[in-house]
Protein backbone atom coordinates (compact mmCIF):
# COMPACT_ATOMS: atom_id res chain seq x y z
CA UNK A 1 0.00 0.00 0.00
CA UNK A 2 1.12 3.58 -0.20
CA UNK A 3 2.97 4.99 2.41
CA UNK A 4 0.11 7.16 4.86
CA UNK A 5 2.68 10.33 4.98
CA UNK A 6 3.40 10.45 1.02
CA UNK A 7 -0.60 10.66 0.66
CA UNK A 8 -1.14 13.12 3.63
CA UNK A 9 1.57 14.98 1.89
CA UNK A 10 0.10 15.40 -1.23
CA UNK A 11 -3.33 16.42 0.03
CA UNK A 12 -1.67 19.16 2.36
CA UNK A 13 0.33 20.26 -1.06
CA UNK A 14 -3.12 20.86 -2.97
CA UNK A 15 -5.11 22.20 -0.18
CA UNK A 16 -2.98 24.28 2.14
CA UNK A 17 -0.31 25.30 -0.41
CA UNK A 18 -1.67 25.63 -3.67
CA UNK A 19 -0.56 22.97 -5.59
CA UNK A 20 -2.09 23.28 -8.49
CA UNK A 21 -1.67 22.54 -12.56
CA UNK A 22 -1.40 26.03 -13.95
CA UNK A 23 -2.34 25.43 -17.45
CA UNK A 24 -3.04 22.25 -20.41
CA UNK A 25 -2.60 24.07 -23.52
CA UNK A 26 -3.14 22.49 -26.55
CA UNK A 27 -0.72 24.05 -30.09
CA UNK A 28 -2.90 23.87 -33.03
CA UNK A 29 -1.28 24.26 -36.87
CA UNK A 30 -2.90 26.73 -38.61
CA UNK A 31 -0.81 26.24 -41.80
CA UNK A 32 -3.36 23.93 -43.48
CA UNK A 33 -5.78 26.76 -43.19
CA UNK A 34 -4.17 29.32 -45.54
CA UNK A 35 -6.33 30.69 -48.11
CA UNK A 36 -6.06 33.84 -50.44
CA UNK A 37 -9.39 34.63 -49.65
CA UNK A 38 -9.71 36.48 -46.13
CA UNK A 39 -13.21 34.93 -45.63
CA UNK A 40 -11.99 31.58 -46.40
CA UNK A 41 -9.28 32.02 -43.81
CA UNK A 42 -11.25 33.00 -41.27
CA UNK A 43 -13.82 30.00 -41.20
CA UNK A 44 -10.69 27.50 -41.83
CA UNK A 45 -9.54 28.84 -39.00
CA UNK A 46 -12.66 28.86 -36.66
CA UNK A 47 -13.59 25.12 -37.93
CA UNK A 48 -9.79 23.78 -37.44
CA UNK A 49 -9.79 25.09 -33.70
CA UNK A 50 -13.24 24.61 -33.08
CA UNK A 51 -12.66 20.92 -34.44
CA UNK A 52 -9.22 20.19 -32.82
CA UNK A 53 -9.74 21.59 -29.48
CA UNK A 54 -13.98 20.70 -28.89
CA UNK A 55 -12.81 18.14 -25.94
CA UNK A 56 -10.03 20.14 -24.17
CA UNK A 57 -12.05 21.80 -21.58
CA UNK A 58 -14.13 18.35 -20.78
CA UNK A 59 -10.84 16.46 -20.93
CA UNK A 60 -9.27 18.63 -18.41
CA UNK A 61 -11.91 18.54 -16.02
CA UNK A 62 -12.34 15.02 -16.31
CA UNK A 63 -8.95 14.63 -15.28
CA UNK A 64 -9.17 17.18 -12.74
CA UNK A 65 -12.00 15.28 -10.89
CA UNK A 66 -9.73 11.67 -11.55
CA UNK A 67 -6.63 13.15 -10.04
CA UNK A 68 -7.79 15.31 -7.27
CA UNK A 69 -5.78 18.29 -8.73
CA UNK A 70 -7.07 21.84 -10.05
CA UNK A 71 -6.17 22.62 -13.57
CA UNK A 72 -6.49 26.53 -13.55
CA UNK A 73 -6.25 27.00 -17.32
CA UNK A 74 -7.38 24.96 -20.45
CA UNK A 75 -5.67 27.15 -23.56
CA UNK A 76 -4.99 26.88 -27.06
CA UNK A 77 -1.96 27.98 -28.47
CA UNK A 78 -1.50 28.52 -32.63
CA UNK A 79 0.61 28.99 -35.64
CA UNK A 80 1.89 32.58 -35.23
CA UNK A 81 -0.86 34.10 -37.31
CA UNK A 82 0.85 36.22 -39.39
CA UNK A 83 2.57 32.78 -40.68
CA UNK A 84 -0.97 31.83 -42.37
CA UNK A 85 -2.58 35.22 -42.60
CA UNK A 86 -0.06 37.17 -45.15
CA UNK A 87 -1.96 38.81 -47.43
CA UNK A 88 -3.79 40.45 -44.58
CA UNK A 89 -4.83 44.19 -44.53
CA UNK A 90 -4.42 45.08 -40.40
CA UNK A 91 -8.29 45.49 -40.39
CA UNK A 92 -8.34 41.66 -41.22
CA UNK A 93 -5.97 40.90 -38.49
CA UNK A 94 -8.57 42.34 -36.10
CA UNK A 95 -11.36 40.34 -37.60
CA UNK A 96 -9.23 37.17 -37.47
CA UNK A 97 -8.51 38.08 -33.63
CA UNK A 98 -12.39 38.12 -33.69
CA UNK A 99 -12.80 34.84 -35.06
CA UNK A 100 -10.44 33.54 -32.37
CA UNK A 101 -12.35 35.13 -29.42
CA UNK A 102 -15.31 33.42 -31.16
CA UNK A 103 -14.10 30.20 -31.07
CA UNK A 104 -12.71 30.54 -27.56
CA UNK A 105 -16.04 31.82 -26.49
CA UNK A 106 -17.39 28.38 -27.94
CA UNK A 107 -14.87 26.14 -26.72
CA UNK A 108 -14.85 27.92 -22.92
CA UNK A 109 -10.90 27.93 -22.58
CA UNK A 110 -9.45 30.82 -20.76
CA UNK A 111 -6.84 32.05 -23.75
CA UNK A 112 -5.67 31.74 -27.07
CA UNK A 113 -2.08 32.46 -28.00
CA UNK A 114 -0.46 33.01 -31.15
CA UNK A 115 -1.66 36.73 -32.16
CA UNK A 116 1.88 36.54 -33.40
CA UNK A 117 4.23 37.65 -35.61
CA UNK A 118 8.40 36.80 -35.81
CA UNK A 119 10.40 39.39 -37.19
CA UNK A 120 13.75 39.36 -35.32
CA UNK A 121 15.62 39.62 -38.28
CA UNK A 122 13.15 41.94 -40.43
CA UNK A 123 9.45 42.47 -41.07
CA UNK A 124 6.95 40.68 -44.17
CA UNK A 125 4.59 42.83 -44.77
CA UNK A 126 2.32 40.27 -43.22
CA UNK A 127 4.62 40.73 -39.90
CA UNK A 128 4.04 44.68 -40.40
CA UNK A 129 0.29 44.34 -40.86
CA UNK A 130 -0.34 42.23 -37.96
CA UNK A 131 2.10 44.46 -35.41
CA UNK A 132 -0.49 47.40 -36.65
CA UNK A 133 -3.61 45.43 -35.82
CA UNK A 134 -2.03 44.60 -32.21
CA UNK A 135 -3.98 47.55 -29.99
CA UNK A 136 -7.09 46.93 -31.75
CA UNK A 137 -7.23 43.23 -31.79
CA UNK A 138 -6.56 43.61 -28.29
CA UNK A 139 -8.94 46.52 -27.58
CA UNK A 140 -11.92 44.61 -29.07
CA UNK A 141 -11.27 41.06 -28.01
CA UNK A 142 -10.70 39.47 -24.02
CA UNK A 143 -9.02 36.28 -24.59
CA UNK A 144 -6.54 36.67 -27.37
CA UNK A 145 -2.79 37.42 -26.54
CA UNK A 146 -0.50 38.91 -28.68
CA UNK A 147 3.13 38.08 -29.05
CA UNK A 148 6.11 39.25 -31.30
CA UNK A 149 9.90 38.39 -31.05
CA UNK A 150 12.05 41.06 -31.98
CA UNK A 151 15.49 39.15 -31.47
CA UNK A 152 17.43 36.30 -31.21
CA UNK A 153 20.63 35.23 -30.35
CA UNK A 154 21.39 34.11 -33.79
CA UNK A 155 19.92 37.20 -35.61
CA UNK A 156 20.57 39.99 -33.29
CA UNK A 157 18.00 42.58 -32.36
CA UNK A 158 15.72 44.12 -34.94
CA UNK A 159 15.41 47.69 -33.30
CA UNK A 160 13.12 48.64 -35.61
CA UNK A 161 10.58 46.04 -34.53
CA UNK A 162 11.83 47.59 -30.75
CA UNK A 163 11.10 50.69 -31.80
CA UNK A 164 7.13 50.16 -32.88
CA UNK A 165 6.74 47.58 -30.24
CA UNK A 166 7.08 50.99 -27.64
CA UNK A 167 4.56 52.78 -30.11
CA UNK A 168 2.18 49.79 -29.85
CA UNK A 169 2.20 49.40 -26.02
CA UNK A 170 1.16 52.57 -26.17
CA UNK A 171 -1.57 52.53 -28.73
CA UNK A 172 -3.09 49.27 -26.53
CA UNK A 173 -2.72 51.19 -23.23
CA UNK A 174 -4.65 54.14 -24.52
CA UNK A 175 -7.22 52.17 -26.27
CA UNK A 176 -8.06 49.93 -23.29
CA UNK A 177 -7.65 52.76 -20.76
CA UNK A 178 -11.42 52.47 -19.25
CA UNK A 179 -9.88 49.06 -17.69
CA UNK A 180 -6.42 50.38 -16.27
CA UNK A 181 -5.10 49.55 -19.76
CA UNK A 182 -5.74 46.36 -19.64
CA UNK A 183 -4.70 45.57 -23.55
CA UNK A 184 -1.12 45.51 -22.84
CA UNK A 185 -1.18 42.55 -20.13
CA UNK A 186 -1.94 40.11 -22.96
CA UNK A 187 0.99 41.61 -25.36
CA UNK A 188 4.46 40.43 -24.81
CA UNK A 189 7.84 41.02 -26.64
CA UNK A 190 10.27 38.49 -26.83
CA UNK A 191 13.77 37.40 -27.41
CA UNK A 192 14.86 33.72 -28.28
CA UNK A 193 10.94 32.96 -28.30
CA UNK A 194 10.17 29.34 -27.21
CA UNK A 195 7.87 27.17 -29.63
CA UNK A 196 6.35 24.88 -26.90
CA UNK A 197 5.52 27.71 -24.85
CA UNK A 198 2.25 26.57 -22.94
CA UNK A 199 2.00 29.58 -20.71
CA UNK A 200 0.24 33.15 -21.51
CA UNK A 201 0.43 35.92 -22.92
CA UNK A 202 3.91 34.30 -24.90
CA UNK A 203 2.11 30.71 -25.96
CA UNK A 204 2.40 30.30 -29.84
CA UNK A 205 2.67 26.56 -31.88
CA UNK A 206 6.24 26.82 -33.24
CA UNK A 207 6.58 26.36 -36.93
CA UNK A 208 8.44 22.74 -35.64
CA UNK A 209 5.21 21.27 -33.92
CA UNK A 210 3.07 18.67 -35.16
CA UNK A 211 -0.21 19.27 -35.87
CA UNK A 212 -1.71 18.87 -32.93
CA UNK A 213 0.45 19.01 -29.03
CA UNK A 214 -0.53 18.99 -25.67
CA UNK A 215 2.02 21.06 -23.43
CA UNK A 216 2.12 21.23 -19.71
CA UNK A 217 2.66 24.47 -17.41
CA UNK A 218 3.23 23.13 -13.58
CA UNK A 219 3.19 25.26 -10.87
CA UNK A 220 4.05 25.68 -7.26
CA UNK A 221 5.38 28.43 -5.46
CA UNK A 222 3.51 27.59 -2.21
CA UNK A 223 4.91 24.18 -1.92
CA UNK A 224 8.70 25.67 -2.54
CA UNK A 225 8.42 28.02 -0.14
CA UNK A 226 6.67 25.49 2.73
CA UNK A 227 9.81 23.14 2.05
CA UNK A 228 12.53 26.03 2.67
CA UNK A 229 10.54 27.24 5.58
CA UNK A 230 10.30 23.64 7.31
CA UNK A 231 14.40 23.29 6.32
CA UNK A 232 14.62 26.26 8.82
CA UNK A 233 18.06 27.80 8.95
CA UNK A 234 20.36 24.96 6.58
CA UNK A 235 23.15 25.89 4.63
CA UNK A 236 22.84 26.40 0.90
CA UNK A 237 23.94 23.02 -0.35
CA UNK A 238 20.83 21.63 1.55
CA UNK A 239 18.39 24.08 0.57
CA UNK A 240 19.25 23.56 -3.14
CA UNK A 241 18.58 19.62 -2.20
CA UNK A 242 15.17 20.36 -0.56
CA UNK A 243 14.41 23.05 -3.74
CA UNK A 244 15.29 20.28 -6.24
CA UNK A 245 13.05 17.07 -4.20
CA UNK A 246 10.00 19.40 -4.05
CA UNK A 247 10.43 20.58 -7.53
CA UNK A 248 10.90 16.82 -8.95
CA UNK A 249 7.52 15.97 -7.17
CA UNK A 250 5.79 18.77 -8.73
CA UNK A 251 6.61 17.89 -12.20
CA UNK A 252 5.46 14.60 -11.84
CA UNK A 253 2.13 16.01 -11.52
CA UNK A 254 2.57 17.83 -14.59
CA UNK A 255 3.94 14.65 -16.51
CA UNK A 256 1.37 12.48 -15.23
CA UNK A 257 -1.33 15.23 -15.98
CA UNK A 258 -0.14 15.45 -19.27
CA UNK A 259 0.45 12.22 -20.63
CA UNK A 260 -2.99 11.21 -19.25
CA UNK A 261 -4.41 14.29 -21.28
CA UNK A 262 -2.79 13.76 -24.62
CA UNK A 263 -3.84 9.93 -24.54
CA UNK A 264 -7.73 11.24 -23.91
CA UNK A 265 -6.94 13.94 -26.69
CA UNK A 266 -5.46 12.03 -29.26
CA UNK A 267 -2.75 14.09 -29.36
CA UNK A 268 1.19 13.94 -28.86
CA UNK A 269 2.01 14.76 -25.77
CA UNK A 270 4.87 18.02 -26.41
CA UNK A 271 6.63 19.13 -22.74
CA UNK A 272 6.33 20.19 -19.44
CA UNK A 273 7.28 23.46 -18.75
CA UNK A 274 8.87 23.50 -14.77
CA UNK A 275 7.70 26.41 -13.88
CA UNK A 276 7.14 28.04 -10.79
CA UNK A 277 4.42 30.34 -11.40
CA UNK A 278 2.89 33.02 -8.60
CA UNK A 279 -0.66 33.64 -8.23
CA UNK A 280 -1.52 37.16 -6.00
CA UNK A 281 -3.40 34.34 -3.80
CA UNK A 282 -1.01 34.40 -0.60
CA UNK A 283 1.24 31.81 -0.04
CA UNK A 284 1.57 30.94 -3.72
CA UNK A 285 4.42 33.69 -4.40
CA UNK A 286 7.97 33.66 -5.91
CA UNK A 287 8.28 36.21 -3.87
CA UNK A 288 8.50 35.10 -0.61
CA UNK A 289 10.62 31.78 -0.96
CA UNK A 290 13.55 34.28 -1.48
CA UNK A 291 12.43 36.05 1.75
CA UNK A 292 11.85 32.34 2.56
CA UNK A 293 15.56 32.01 2.20
CA UNK A 294 16.81 34.71 4.42
CA UNK A 295 16.15 37.77 2.68
CA UNK A 296 13.95 40.72 4.83
CA UNK A 297 12.31 41.55 1.40
CA UNK A 298 12.51 40.52 -1.92
CA UNK A 299 14.65 43.14 -4.11
CA UNK A 300 17.46 43.57 -1.27
CA UNK A 301 20.63 43.08 -2.15
CA UNK A 302 20.89 38.98 -2.78
CA UNK A 303 17.76 38.80 -4.10
CA UNK A 304 19.23 38.12 -7.45
CA UNK A 305 21.27 35.04 -5.85
CA UNK A 306 18.92 33.55 -4.38
CA UNK A 307 16.37 33.86 -7.53
CA UNK A 308 19.43 31.92 -9.61
CA UNK A 309 19.97 29.22 -6.99
CA UNK A 310 16.28 28.84 -6.73
CA UNK A 311 15.72 29.02 -10.63
CA UNK A 312 18.54 26.42 -11.21
CA UNK A 313 17.40 24.11 -8.38
CA UNK A 314 14.04 23.75 -9.88
CA UNK A 315 15.19 22.83 -13.19
CA UNK A 316 17.87 20.23 -11.72
CA UNK A 317 14.89 18.63 -9.62
CA UNK A 318 12.37 18.87 -12.67
CA UNK A 319 14.15 17.12 -15.71
CA UNK A 320 14.62 14.06 -13.71
CA UNK A 321 9.92 14.02 -13.56
CA UNK A 322 9.45 14.45 -16.80
CA UNK A 323 10.32 12.42 -20.20
CA UNK A 324 10.59 16.03 -22.18
CA UNK A 325 11.29 19.46 -20.94
CA UNK A 326 10.47 22.59 -22.68
CA UNK A 327 8.50 26.36 -22.86
CA UNK A 328 10.41 28.45 -20.34
CA UNK A 329 11.02 26.28 -17.52
CA UNK A 330 11.93 28.53 -14.50
CA UNK A 331 11.03 30.68 -11.89
CA UNK A 332 8.55 33.22 -12.69
CA UNK A 333 8.60 36.92 -11.62
CA UNK A 334 5.43 38.72 -12.82
CA UNK A 335 4.96 41.49 -10.27
CA UNK A 336 1.55 41.98 -10.07
CA UNK A 337 0.55 38.49 -9.93
CA UNK A 338 2.34 37.49 -6.97
CA UNK A 339 1.67 38.98 -3.66
CA UNK A 340 5.36 39.09 -2.26
CA UNK A 341 6.14 41.24 -5.62
CA UNK A 342 3.30 43.16 -5.04
CA UNK A 343 4.27 43.75 -1.29
CA UNK A 344 8.01 44.49 -2.22
CA UNK A 345 7.43 46.99 -4.84
CA UNK A 346 5.07 48.98 -2.52
CA UNK A 347 7.18 49.00 0.08
CA UNK A 348 9.93 50.51 -2.33
CA UNK A 349 12.18 47.41 -1.99
CA UNK A 350 11.72 46.17 -5.35
CA UNK A 351 12.77 48.78 -8.29
CA UNK A 352 12.79 48.22 -11.94
CA UNK A 353 16.70 48.03 -12.10
CA UNK A 354 16.78 45.11 -9.40
CA UNK A 355 13.83 43.33 -11.87
CA UNK A 356 16.05 43.76 -14.29
CA UNK A 357 18.75 42.08 -12.62
CA UNK A 358 16.90 39.42 -11.87
CA UNK A 359 15.92 38.42 -15.47
CA UNK A 360 19.19 37.36 -16.25
CA UNK A 361 19.03 34.48 -14.07
CA UNK A 362 15.93 33.06 -14.28
CA UNK A 363 13.36 32.71 -16.73
CA UNK A 364 11.12 35.02 -18.70
CA UNK A 365 11.62 38.62 -17.81
CA UNK A 366 10.07 41.84 -16.99
CA UNK A 367 6.80 40.77 -16.27
CA UNK A 368 3.35 42.75 -15.46
CA UNK A 369 5.28 45.88 -14.47
CA UNK A 370 3.02 48.91 -14.22
CA UNK A 371 4.72 52.00 -15.49
CA UNK A 372 3.66 55.64 -15.67
CA UNK A 373 1.18 56.18 -18.48
CA UNK A 374 3.01 59.20 -19.82
CA UNK A 375 5.84 57.27 -20.46
CA UNK A 376 7.50 57.83 -23.77
CA UNK A 377 7.45 55.18 -26.34
CA UNK A 378 11.12 55.70 -26.86
CA UNK A 379 11.43 54.80 -23.00
CA UNK A 380 9.26 51.44 -23.40
CA UNK A 381 11.07 50.95 -26.71
CA UNK A 382 14.79 51.32 -24.79
CA UNK A 383 13.08 49.44 -21.67
CA UNK A 384 12.47 46.58 -24.41
CA UNK A 385 15.87 46.74 -25.79
CA UNK A 386 17.61 46.55 -22.25
CA UNK A 387 15.58 43.68 -21.53
CA UNK A 388 15.96 41.93 -24.99
CA UNK A 389 19.78 42.21 -25.03
CA UNK A 390 20.02 40.49 -21.69
CA UNK A 391 18.21 37.46 -23.75
CA UNK A 392 20.22 37.88 -26.56
CA UNK A 393 23.67 38.02 -25.41
CA UNK A 394 23.25 35.10 -22.77
CA UNK A 395 21.28 32.43 -25.24
CA UNK A 396 18.05 32.37 -23.20
CA UNK A 397 14.69 33.93 -23.62
CA UNK A 398 13.47 36.60 -22.10
CA UNK A 399 10.58 38.99 -22.42
CA UNK A 400 8.99 41.98 -21.70
CA UNK A 401 5.12 42.78 -20.49
CA UNK A 402 4.90 46.21 -18.92
CA UNK A 403 1.60 47.71 -18.86
CA UNK A 404 1.88 51.68 -19.31
CA UNK A 405 -1.17 52.53 -17.06
CA UNK A 406 -3.27 55.76 -19.16
CA UNK A 407 -3.74 58.38 -16.65
CA UNK A 408 -2.21 57.09 -13.83
CA UNK A 409 1.53 57.93 -12.48
CA UNK A 410 4.17 56.86 -10.19
CA UNK A 411 2.57 54.86 -6.59
CA UNK A 412 -0.81 54.64 -7.99
CA UNK A 413 -2.28 51.59 -7.64
CA UNK A 414 -3.73 49.78 -10.85
CA UNK A 415 -6.43 46.39 -10.26
CA UNK A 416 -5.99 43.91 -13.43
CA UNK A 417 -8.15 41.74 -11.38
CA UNK A 418 -7.87 37.75 -11.35
CA UNK A 419 -4.89 36.02 -12.01
CA UNK A 420 -3.47 39.12 -13.43
CA UNK A 421 -4.09 40.91 -9.70
CA UNK A 422 -3.02 44.30 -8.85
CA UNK A 423 0.27 46.72 -8.59
CA UNK A 424 1.85 49.78 -7.66
CA UNK A 425 2.76 52.21 -10.71
CA UNK A 426 6.82 51.46 -10.53
CA UNK A 427 9.53 54.56 -10.93
CA UNK A 428 11.44 54.98 -14.14
CA UNK A 429 14.08 56.77 -15.30
CA UNK A 430 13.47 60.17 -16.32
CA UNK A 431 16.40 60.56 -18.34
CA UNK A 432 15.30 60.14 -22.59
CA UNK A 433 16.25 57.44 -24.70
CA UNK A 434 14.58 58.89 -27.94
CA UNK A 435 17.65 59.71 -29.78
CA UNK A 436 19.26 56.25 -29.11
CA UNK A 437 15.96 54.35 -30.27
CA UNK A 438 15.27 56.80 -33.57
CA UNK A 439 18.83 55.32 -34.73
CA UNK A 440 16.54 52.02 -36.23
CA UNK A 441 18.36 48.95 -38.11
CA UNK A 442 19.87 45.95 -36.13
CA UNK A 443 21.99 44.89 -33.23
CA UNK A 444 24.23 42.61 -34.83
CA UNK A 445 24.43 39.22 -33.08
CA UNK A 446 26.75 38.92 -30.63
CA UNK A 447 30.30 36.49 -30.86
CA UNK A 448 29.67 33.47 -28.83
CA UNK A 449 33.65 32.87 -28.00
CA UNK A 450 35.46 35.04 -26.24
CA UNK A 451 33.44 34.76 -23.36
CA UNK A 452 33.30 37.14 -20.37
CA UNK B 1 -7.31 0.28 -11.54
CA UNK B 2 -7.37 1.59 -7.56
CA UNK B 3 -8.17 5.23 -5.92
CA UNK B 4 -7.32 6.51 -2.68
CA UNK B 5 -10.04 7.96 -0.34
CA UNK B 6 -8.88 10.25 2.14
CA UNK B 7 -11.11 11.75 5.35
CA UNK B 8 -9.26 14.25 7.38
CA UNK B 9 -11.52 16.59 9.98
CA UNK B 10 -12.90 16.43 13.63
CA UNK B 11 -13.06 12.56 14.47
CA UNK B 12 -16.93 11.43 15.34
CA UNK B 13 -18.52 8.58 15.26
CA UNK B 14 -19.63 6.37 12.03
CA UNK B 15 -16.70 7.93 9.46
CA UNK B 16 -16.02 4.60 8.33
CA UNK B 17 -19.52 3.56 8.29
CA UNK B 18 -20.42 6.02 6.43
CA UNK B 19 -17.54 6.04 3.65
CA UNK B 20 -17.86 2.00 3.74
CA UNK B 21 -21.81 2.52 2.41
CA UNK B 22 -21.43 5.06 0.05
CA UNK B 23 -18.61 2.25 -1.64
CA UNK B 24 -21.11 -0.36 -1.23
CA UNK B 25 -23.58 1.65 -2.94
CA UNK B 26 -21.04 2.78 -5.45
CA UNK B 27 -20.08 -0.69 -6.14
CA UNK B 28 -16.73 0.25 -4.76
CA UNK B 29 -14.31 -2.27 -2.87
CA UNK B 30 -12.51 -1.81 -0.27
CA UNK B 31 -8.84 -3.42 -0.56
CA UNK B 32 -6.98 -1.48 2.89
CA UNK B 33 -7.77 1.32 5.40
CA UNK B 34 -5.46 2.87 7.85
CA UNK B 35 -6.53 5.55 10.34
CA UNK B 36 -5.23 7.54 13.22
CA UNK B 37 -6.97 10.04 15.55
CA UNK B 38 -4.33 12.43 17.06
CA UNK B 39 -5.84 14.71 20.06
CA UNK B 40 -9.52 14.98 18.19
CA UNK B 41 -8.04 15.26 14.64
CA UNK B 42 -9.02 12.65 12.58
CA UNK B 43 -7.07 10.97 9.34
CA UNK B 44 -8.47 7.91 7.27
CA UNK B 45 -7.08 6.37 4.28
CA UNK B 46 -8.82 3.90 2.41
CA UNK B 47 -7.18 2.15 -0.84
CA UNK B 48 -10.56 1.22 -2.81
CA UNK B 49 -10.85 -0.98 -6.32
CA UNK B 50 -12.98 0.84 -8.75
CA UNK B 51 -13.45 -1.11 -11.45
CA UNK B 52 -16.89 -1.66 -10.85
CA UNK B 53 -17.81 1.88 -10.34
CA UNK B 54 -21.49 2.19 -11.30
CA UNK B 55 -20.86 5.73 -11.26
CA UNK B 56 -18.55 8.37 -13.02
CA UNK B 57 -15.06 8.70 -10.97
CA UNK B 58 -16.34 12.91 -10.78
CA UNK B 59 -20.04 11.92 -9.20
CA UNK B 60 -18.29 9.56 -6.91
CA UNK B 61 -15.63 11.41 -5.62
CA UNK B 62 -18.69 14.81 -5.63
CA UNK B 63 -20.95 12.48 -3.94
CA UNK B 64 -18.66 11.49 -0.75
CA UNK B 65 -17.18 15.12 -0.79
CA UNK B 66 -20.85 16.41 0.09
CA UNK B 67 -21.70 13.95 2.68
CA UNK B 68 -18.22 14.94 4.60
CA UNK B 69 -19.41 18.15 4.27
CA UNK B 70 -21.98 17.62 5.92
CA UNK B 71 -20.23 16.42 8.71
CA UNK B 72 -17.24 18.92 8.82
CA UNK B 73 -14.98 16.71 6.88
CA UNK B 74 -12.52 16.53 3.94
CA UNK B 75 -13.42 13.64 1.95
CA UNK B 76 -11.55 13.78 -1.58
CA UNK B 77 -10.95 10.71 -3.61
CA UNK B 78 -7.98 10.68 -5.92
CA UNK B 79 -6.91 8.19 -8.33
CA UNK B 80 -3.47 6.44 -7.07
CA UNK B 81 -1.60 7.12 -9.87
CA UNK B 82 -1.07 10.76 -8.88
CA UNK B 83 0.31 9.35 -5.54
CA UNK B 84 2.46 6.92 -7.23
CA UNK B 85 3.70 9.30 -9.87
CA UNK B 86 4.48 11.92 -6.76
CA UNK B 87 6.40 9.44 -4.60
CA UNK B 88 7.98 6.84 -6.25
CA UNK B 89 10.52 7.02 -9.10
Amino acid sequence: MLNTNDILETIHMIREENLDIRTVTMGISLFDCVSDDPKRLEQKIYDKITGTAKNLVPVAEELEARYGIPIINKRISLTPISLVGGALSPEGYVRIAEVLERAAGNLGVNFIGGFSALVQKGMTVGARNLITAIPEALATTAHICSSVNVASTKAGINMDAVAEMGEVMKRAAFLTRENDSIGCAKLVVFANMPEDNPFMAGAVHGIGEPDCVINVGVSGPGVVASAIRREGACDFSRLADTIKKTAFKITRVGQLIAAAAAEKLGAPYGIVDLSLAPTPAVGDSVAYILEGMGLEKCGTHGTTAALAMLNDAVKKGGVMASSHVGGLSGAFIPVSEDAGMIAAAECGALSIEKLEAMTAVCSVGLDMIAVPGDTPASTLSAIIADEIAIGVINNKTTAVRLIPVYGKGVGENVEFGGLLGHAPVMKLSEYSSADFIARGGRIPAPIHSLRN
Amino acid sequence: MKAVITVTGKDTVGIIAMVSQECARYGVNIVDISQSVMREYFAMIMLVEIEGLSVAFADFAKALAEQGQGRGLDIRVMHEDIFNSMHRI
